[in-house]
């Protein structure tokens, strides 16, 4: 068990490389209770969140959902979130657990007439089942009662004990939902869950395989690959940035770099052979000049090989780039992969 | 947990077995299970002096880097190279095929500081 974002979680129930099988396989489910739950309605509630983040919340009909970013100034991540549009001037977004306050606080001093704001984080509990057989075991559970929200959709469920907000969405690069209910339901929820897929192999999993399966996605985490020094350019997430949009906070400097490129650049890299595995805060060499510092790293459970991330200077940024991980005094060999580094 | 009372231990988690005025080393059945799932393991030199208590080879989990200290004063004898194909041994069987290294000791009055199996049961609250 460690400390995570005020929350005592587990890094791993049966153990990460099991874990990590068990949703690239069949299924796993992850208590995400720590995540942030933040509801914004009223009828300025979409005018003022596209003021606040960066994608387009007009692009969303109700019951979708998008990858957005919340800026300071200067166009660094404060954090990354998911949006959902509820009803029509109603959102759910679901922000990282270590950020809660700090994003509550940055939308509380920005707040405007015909926003309602509220953080219901303490209220609501949070599960997510990921994994190939996470359709079938949808049908099972729901028994036909609701069909299967699309791809990033998401739907209401009354369930005996709650209503449940069932989303389409993840964190591992599988098909899944996430279930986001009162919390007093969660263990009722949790073992109905493990029941229903105990003949599919359904294994309950901690952060080290949250880990290990985002980082094969290159999916970034705040506070190891985004940063409030780095902009979602920098991060490779323009994607996820609508500059049509004339104004939100920190766009002047993401225009910028959408004209004049950015200095550095977030890329996925793998180790060459058998090597320890790579970790945060390892330095990034380049023809023996060292260039950057990585920002994730483990070793991939699915490729058997050293895996991480780094902003590396521009130049460097290029898909088969040779470039060395230092190791505890020892270089070895990596090269610049293309996103995601797992692919089916 | 398996705790053989044929070993002496460490408060870091190594074990130590005496074999004719050298010391095998390797990490605890506790230790393992609270690393898990071992994906590389850095050996010693052959011929290394390892001080006891020091820092002496790096076991690599999933998870994280942990130190192997040496509960011995001596000279590295022998290295499990096995470990460099599969580090897993360290997690089945850490007591037997997952060794790691061999130490011819300087010092043999240092093992009196060890623990005994009783002792480390008590350490790790069994």
């Amino acid at each position: 068990m460690v400390d995570f974002g005020g929350w005592h979680m587990p890094v791993q129930y049966s153990g990460i490389l099991d874990e990590h099988h068990a949703v690239r396989n069949t299924l796993g489910v992850f208590d995400i209770s720590h995540m942030g739950e933040v509801f914004v309605s009223g009828p300025e509630a979409s005018t003022w969140l596209n003021l606040l983040l960066t994608n387009n919340v007009d692009r969303l009909g109700i019951g979708e959902s998008q990858y957005s970013f919340l800026l300071n100034e200067r166009g660094g991540v404060i954090d990354d979130l998911l949006v959902y549009r509820l009803e029509e001037s109603k959102y759910l977004l679901v922000v990282n657990a270590s950020m809660i306050d700090e994003d509550v606080a940055w939308m509380q001093s920005h707040l405007r007439p015909g926003v309602l704001l509220e953080n219901r984080s303490d209220e609501f509990a949070g599960i997510a089942v990921q994994g190939p057989l996470a359709a079938q075991l949808f049908d099972r559970f729901f028994e036909g009662k609701i069909s299967r929200p699309a791809r990033n959709e998401i739907q209401r469920y009354e369930a005996d004990c709650t209503p449940v907000l069932i989303a389409r969405t993840g964190y591992t690069g599988e098909d899944g939902f996430e279930l986001f209910f009162q919390a007093e339901c969660a263990p009722t929820i949790w073992n109905a869950i493990l029941e229903k897929g105990a003949d599919l192999g359904i294994k309950p999993c901690g952060l080290g395989a949250r880990d290990t399966l985002r980082l094969e996605m290159c999916y970034p985490l705040n506070g190891s690959d985004l940063s409030p020094d780095r902009t979602p350019m920098e991060a490779g997430m323009s994607f996820f940035v609508d500059l049509e949009k004339p104004e939100f906070i920190g766009r002047e400097k993401l225009a910028q770099q959408r004209e004049k490129g950015v200095g550095h650049r977030l890329v996925p890299f793998k180790m060459k052979g058998k090597t320890p595995p790579p970790r945060s805060h390892y330095t990034v060499f380049k023809d023996g000049n060292p260039i950057a510092e990585t920002t994730s790293g483990t070793v991939s459970p699915t490729l058997g090989i050293g895996i991480g991330m780094a902003y590396v200077p521009a130049e460097f940024a290029r898909i088969n780039e040779e470039i060395e991980i230092d190791i505890r005094g020892r270089r070895f060999p990596a090269t610049i992969q293309k996103k995601p580094l797992h692919k089916k | 947990m398996n705790v053989p009372e044929d070993l002496k231990y460490s408060e870091t988690h190594e074990w130590v077995r005496l074999e004719e005025g050298q010391a095998r080393v390797g990490i605890t059945d506790h230790a393992q299970a609270e690393l898990t799932d071992v994906v590389y393991v850095e050996l010693p030199k052959i011929g290394a002096k390892v001080q006891a208590k020091a820092p002496a080879a790096v076991v690599e989990s999933v998870k994280a880097a942990g130190d192997i200290y040496s509960p011995v004063t001596g000279t590295v004898v022998a290295v499990n190279e096995a470990l460099e194909n599969n580090p897993a041994l360290v997690n089945t069987d850490p007591h037997g095929e997952g060794w790691i290294f061999l130490v011819a000791l300087d010092a043999p009055e240092e093992l009196a500081q060890l623990k005994n199996a009783t002792e480390y049961r008590a350490l790790i609250g069994e």
